[in-house]
């Protein structure tokens, strides 16, 4: 049956139809008509964040911890801008969002009319596709489209920028399924020859490595099982991306820890000495590879991605396979039939003594918390509760990367690609709506916590329970650890002076506070963390001049990696200095 | 009940001339796709001996008004030195080349090759089951002549878009 409903009304109902639970947003004037549609609409659940880019961090956080798409909701002008942030983390690290924003009407567009941006324009480069709907009758084709490119392929945010006269306009709605042409169609299958070509190089190395990255969960937990397979038959060791992390369990004998700049001794040494990589859903990031020229020099690679332009980006590769994961890694399993890898015992003796290094290790303080303990202890007294972690970025996400351990998939929110301060806790918002029942753990820093703070607030309206552990430095650690090793330790501006008292802050958001002070108090504070119902700050003061190792230096080889105690020069080439 | 009423519109031609650097055709198009609108064609080629600066014709539809906008906004433009609105400012004369692909036996061939040389294509290639001819003129003459095709085995078409210059001796 058809009958004339508003775009405002067709939005709603077509983001009902998708199976939307909930949409992270704001109000503002040009989404008015469309928060209207939302009054009293129960199927829904609005969250109503303190500052829009907090709306898609939170959307993230939902979208990564529960597979499905995140939903945003934002106004025009600056609910757009504020949101920027967010869909460009989104973007970087293929995070399948649907923004919704308003915009002026229509006949103002273009005419600097109050709270106008060119939404469509700003976020034409941090969004895998967007729209400026200018008729309600095709709203609901779009959305329908949008949830597909969102989530389809290699997932990132899609914006719909909807004017305001066509929020409020009508046209026909029915209940039939949407009609529209059909045009975006992902490759999801490698070629059979390709897949033929890669088992052949699996069976003949003598020395191979899995590894995996973020496009492995994004892949779904299908594409996890199907990695531990895929191990398990050839009996290579695996490491993996700060994405990627979860995707095998930490347990794993095989398991190397995470590679790259600050990743371990023996995942960054095997990967340099690997005569066979496969790359799962990497794409073989700056922060992996360490310099190029010296990146994984004798070896094979394998990259199976579903993106074609992720293939030799950076890297050149032998076989590249264009497809999902978990689809290849199937495509791979079936055709590896009954076979037997090479004997890989030279090789993970080899592996075994890398691991000696004990790359992860640091130094016991007898005066202040080690930053790598405090976690240590958070991951030893929360692991049976299998929690959902988030993170800002900076020392903190680092050592929350080392020292915390995943064992599947979605357990592990963090910014990646475009290293987002201020993430952690919207995300952790998004992830606990997702969750309910979950313990949800922010690890931040005192730096990126005060980024997003506002959220506090959320939490607080909607009773979730998020739990925010401060590893409290008093810097922007990572940067000093870089002024320290490249800057002949000139902290310029990284100081976090004026610091607030996180303890009364909490309290002033109805929240409650707790300071660890001393490494006597740090399992008794952790377990009240643990132990409280509702939402918790903990500020742990930590050693405030602790730096992160392992670290590959800009411009370094993996196999130049600074460990704890090395001594490190406090300057750098200019050359080195000029990289990211 | 609220219906969207759409504006009358218009087509018109502007050319641009402007630096050539990196991005000035992205910042162009985007003031067209900021105000939801489209350019219908776009040629853009360097017309100076040391390749510094561009023209480019642009054909667009909308509202009279958004036009007027859309070109205030790209003298707003850093890089652009000169926009002229040719439909605004006065008889202009507009060229485009098409490369149209036909193929077919027997009568219709021959139709075809007719057919071309009525509308003075010039045929740039051949088999014995095609034809690919060139043709230059207004945009309607390319339309008529793509229409006739179609009856005589249409395969593909590829159009240059429109190049456009006032008419007379003053440059404009």
């Amino acid at each position: 049956m058809s009958e004339e409903r508003s775009g405002a009304n067709i939005l709603v109902e077509s983001l009902i139809r998708q199976g939307v639970e909930f949409v992270f947003g704001y109000p503002g004037g040009a989404v008015l008509p469309i928060y209207d549609a939302l009054f009293g609409e129960e199927r829904i659940r609005h969250i109503l964040v303190r500052h829009e880019a907090g709306a898609a961090h939170a959307a993230e956080g939902y979208a990564r911890s529960t597979g499905k798409p995140g939903v945003v909701l934002v106004t025009s002008g600056p609910g757009a801008t504020n949101a920027v942030t967010g869909i460009a983390d989104a973007f970087m690290d293929s995070i399948p969002l649907v923004v919704i924003t308003g915009q002026v009407p229509t006949g103002l567009i273009g005419s600097d009319a109050f709270q106008e941006a060119d939404t469509v324009g700003i976020s034409r480069h941090c969004t895998k596709h967007n729209y400026l709907v200018k008729d309600p009758a095709d709203l609901a084709g779009v959305i329908d489209e949008a949830f597909e490119i969102a989530t389809t392929g290699r997932p990132g945010p899609v914006l719909i920028d909807i004017p305001k006269d066509v929020q409020i306009a009508t046209a026909a709605w029915n209940d039939a399924p949407v009609q529209r042409r059909q045009r975006y169609a992902p490759r999801t299958r490698g070629a059979t020859e390709e897949i033929e070509q890669a088992v052949a190089m699996i069976a003949a190395a003598k020395a191979p490595i899995l590894y995996t990255g973020g496009g492995v969960i994004n892949s779904g937990p299908r594409a996890t099982a199907l990695l531990r397979d895929l191990q398990t038959k050839t009996g290579a060791p695996v490491t993996s991306t700060l994405m990627g992390l979860g995707a095998f369990p930490a347990d794993h004998g095989d398991w190397l820890g995470m590679l790259g700049m600050h990743g371990t001794y023996e995942a960054n040494m095997a990967m340099n000495q690997a005569d066979l990589i496969v790359c799962v859903g990497a794409r073989f990031d700056d922060r992996v590879t360490g310099r190029l020229d010296a990146f994984a020099p004798n070896s094979k690679k394998i990259h199976i991605d579903i993106d074609r332009s992720s293939i030799n980006k950076t890297v050149r590769v032998d076989l590249p396979i264009i497809g999902d994961c978990a689809q290849v890694m199937e495509q791979i399993l079936d055709a590896w039939g009954s076979r037997k890898p090479q004997d890989l015992t030279a090789w993970k003796a080899r592996v075994d003594t890398w691991r000696e290094k004990k790359s992860l290790s640091f130094p016991a303080n007898a005066k202040a918390i080690m930053p790598q303990l405090a976690i240590q202890r958070l991951f030893e007294l929360t692991k049976d509760k299998d929690p959902i972690i988030t993170t800002e970025v900076g020392q903190h996400q680092m050592w929350a990367a080392q020292h915390f351990h995943f064992f599947g998939p979605n357990k592990w929110l963090t910014s990646g690609g475009l290293g987002t301060m201020g993430y952690g806790l919207p995300a952790a918002i998004g992830a606990q709506c997702g969750n309910p029942d979950s313990l949800v753990i922010d690890i931040a820093g005192d730096a990126s916590i005060q980024m997003n703070i506002q959220e506090m607030g959320t939490a607080t309206q909607y009773r979730l329970p998020v739990k925010i552990f401060i590893l409290n430095n008093e810097w922007m650690g990572m940067v000093r650890q870089w002024q320290e090793l490249t800057y002949e330790s000139r902290y310029s501006n990284s100081y976090s002076d004026s610091l607030p008292d996180f303890v009364r802050l909490a309290e002033a958001y109805g929240w409650k506070g707790i300071r660890i002070a001393s490494e006597s108090e740090l399992d008794a504070g952790i377990q009240e963390m643990i132990d409280y119902q509702g939402p918790v700050i903990v500020d742990c003061r930590v050693h405030n001049e602790a730096n992160c190792f392992p670290m590959i230096p800009s411009g370094a080889a993996h196999t130049e990696m600074l460990l704890y105690g090395d001594a490190v020069a406090g300057t750098m080439d200019d050359e080195a200095k000029a990289l990211v | 009940m609220m219906h969207i009423k759409h504006e009358a519109e218009e087509r018109h031609v502007l050319t641009v001339t402007v630096d050539n650097e990196a991005g000035i055709l992205a910042k162009i198009a985007g003031l067209f796709t900021a105000r939801g609108y489209n350019i219908d064609s776009l040629t853009v080629a360097d017309i100076t001996e040391n390749h510094a600066v561009s023209r480019i014709t642009i054909v667009t539809h909308g509202p009279p008004s958004q036009i007027d906008q859309i070109h205030a906004q790209l003298e707003r433009l850093v890089p652009v030195h000169k926009v002229v609105d040719l439909t605004e400012v006065g008889p202009f004369v507009q060229r485009e080349l098409a490369l149209v692909k036909v193929s077919g036996t027997g009568e219709k061939r021959v139709e075809a090759l007719r057919v071309a040389d009525v509308f003075r294509a010039k045929t740039v290639d051949t088999t014995t089951s095609s034809f690919v001819f060139e043709l230059t003129g207004a945009p309607d003459k390319i339309d008529s002549f793509v229409a006739i095709m179609r009856e005589l085995g249409l395969v593909e078409v590829g159009r240059t878009g429109v190049v456009g210059m006032i008419r007379g001796a003053e440059e404009a």
